[in-house]
């Protein structure tokens, strides 16, 4: 195992090291996204997991259910974000269950940033939570490797992200219609998985509003234009 | 084991033949010799109010609080949820006899209200958003219970009355950065209102029921007729109000010819925009000793009336 000296920060003592990946680990090379729009949430992401250049699943769902509308995109370490959100959803049920009343998109914000700043130097986890709930409506945040927990009326992250800050910024709507919604993450996901090596694969989404979550898939056989059935 | 008795009441754990469990019993027959507490929830907040007899002339005026906060929201800007106890001592576990009704547990209530400040603790580091009234009620509700169920432990002497103010607005998770769409979030019903004002009233057995008016303690049939006379249910009434009114029911149901002397504790909480900012607070000293001219100038006038009706009679003779 190779772990450098200077726990999560780089030696400046302010950049996050982005490369902490223990040896032989799968990583989800990644572009995710999750965005707010008129009715509620949309989140997508590509579908490429990595080991070193061979690609271990092309199929990946980096989507990830903690519970009924609430949901998290998964970047970073495929064990790491997965064992999180195991635990996270637990978390989530067991609230549901003991208070009589579902958890919001901020109680599983919170559970999230606790895990992944207390854990922050065993784990190479960085994730964008979004949820509806009744009280809040859509909601989209954002936790960075360090744990720190950011809302944003979108977020983008994985190393695909960083294609596509400036078309992003350049084609953002609040309060898009659905379908304009779609449209946005769609071809934000196309640009990053065009430019990534790292991404690639299908395109998948979950559109989470009053009416519960509905799940999209986009293949690239027919240049992502068609929404398959899952 | 004494001549009397069925051997039933010895420990908790223990129910007698007929279903009963006495220990819990006699802890309710302790708090119902205790000074009244009252809780008003109205229609901006909660006001609490507790007569505290004075058993000593050498104890120091205004000290000895018996209401405490359990939880303050830390934030500048955002309001939220505060809660405070009534407590009233009460003498469980022995039968309770007139010597021992002073003697108190308010040692009860002060770990009663430990607890309560640990479990609005654990809810903001578990979920980092303050504990709502109805969370808050629940736990304390199971805790009570539990004590009900060890041979090593005995019921709390105490019957608490728990009153808080849910934050109406929307709270930021404690620690987060940023903000959402600024045209606000998507998917809302704009019609659903949620938090105001809440009032718990929980028992030694652990039973707890949410209340717009809760009365306990040695005056509280008293007060409770009081209460029921006024509309907290309907259109319900003004924080400013319900001072007033609890003031008065606390003076109502003193006894002059059991206590003498007794003090007059009250706390209250608004809303955001209301007196306190969602604060927990006493209220003020201007406004409690108004109240308290109200109260006692409300009882001459119907010590008046009350002899003015009995003249009458007199007359039609």
């Amino acid at each position: 195992m190779e772990f450098g000296t200077s726990g999560c920060l780089s030696e400046d003592g302010i950049h996050v090291d982005m490369d902490r990946l223990k040896k032989g680990e799968v990583n989800l090379g990644t572009s995710i996204m999750a965005i707010t729009f008129k009715d509620g949430v949309i989140l997508g992401a590509d579908s490429r997991t990595t080991t070193g250049a061979y690609i271990a699943n092309r199929v990946t769902d980096k989507l990830t259910r903690v519970h009924d509308t609430i949901w998290c995109c998964r970047s970073g370490s495929a064990a790491d974000t997965q064992a999180v959100a195991d635990i996270v959803q637990y978390q989530l049920g067991l609230f549901h269950m003991m208070n009589g009343k579902p958890p919001t998109t901020q109680t599983a914000a919170a559970i999230f940033q606790e895990m992944c700043y207390a854990n922050k130097d065993r784990l190479s986890a960085g994730l964008i939570i979004a949820g509806w709930d009744e009280r809040h409506g859509g909601q989209v945040y954002s936790i960075p490797l360090g744990g720190s927990l950011h809302k944003q009326p979108y977020a983008i992250g994985g190393s695909g992200s960083t294609y596509i800050y400036g078309y992003c910024d350049a084609n953002w709507k609040e309060g898009m219609e659905e379908a304009d919604a779609v449209n946005f993450v769609k071809e934000s996901l196309k640009e990053a998985i065009k430019w990534d090596g790292s991404s690639g694969g299908v395109i998948r989404m979950v559109v989470l509003t009053a009416k519960g979550a509905d799940r999209h898939l986009y293949l690239p056989d027919t240049d992502y234009k068609v929404r398959h059935e899952n | 084991m004494t001549s009397i008795g069925t051997g039933y009441d010895l420990s908790n754990s223990i129910f007698s033949p007929d279903g009963r469990n006495f220990q819990v019993e006699y802890a309710v027959k302790a708090v119902e010799n205790g000074g009244t507490s009252v809780g008003i929830r109205c229609k901006d907040g909660v006001v609490l109010a507790v007569e505290k007899i004075v058993t000593s002339k050498l104890l120091k005026p205004g000290a000895n609080k018996r209401i405490a906060t359990v939880d303050r929201h830390l934030g500048v800007v955002c309001s939220s949820l505060f809660r405070f106890l009534s407590l009233r001592p009460s003498r469980p576990l022995t039968r309770p006899s007139p010597s021992q009704v002073y003697s108190g547990m308010l040692p009860d209530g002060r770990h009663f209200v430990d607890r309560a400040r640990d479990e609005a603790r654990s809810w903001r580091d578990n979920f980092k958003t303050p504990i709502t009234t109805s969370d808050l009620a629940s736990r304390m509700g199971n805790y009570l219970q539990a004590h009900t169920l060890y041979q090593s432990v005995r019921p709390f002497g105490i019957t608490a009355i728990v009153g808080g103010f849910d934050a109406q607005e929307e709270l930021p998770v404690d620690g987060q950065v940023g903000s959402g769409p600024s045209c606000g979030a998507g998917g809302k019903n704009p019609d659903k209102k949620y938090g105001g004002p809440f009032l718990y009233m929980i028992e030694p057995s652990g039973l707890y029921w949410g209340y717009y008016g809760a009365a306990t303690g040695k005056g509280r049939q008293a007060a409770k007729a009081e209460l029921e006379k006024l509309d907290l249910t309907g259109e319900g009434i003004t924080l400013e109000e319900a001072v007033k009114e609890a003031a008065r029911i606390i003076y109502v149901a003193h006894d002059d010819s059991k206590d003498k002397e007794f003090e007059l504790e009250m706390s209250w909480i608004s809303g955001r925009d209301g007196p306190t900012k969602g604060l927990h607070q006493e209220v003020p000293k201007a406004l409690r000793e108004e109240a308290e001219r109200l109260a006692k100038k409300s009882l001459d006038d119907s010590d008046d009336e009350e002899e003015e009706k009995k003249e009458g009679d007199k007359m039609e003779e």
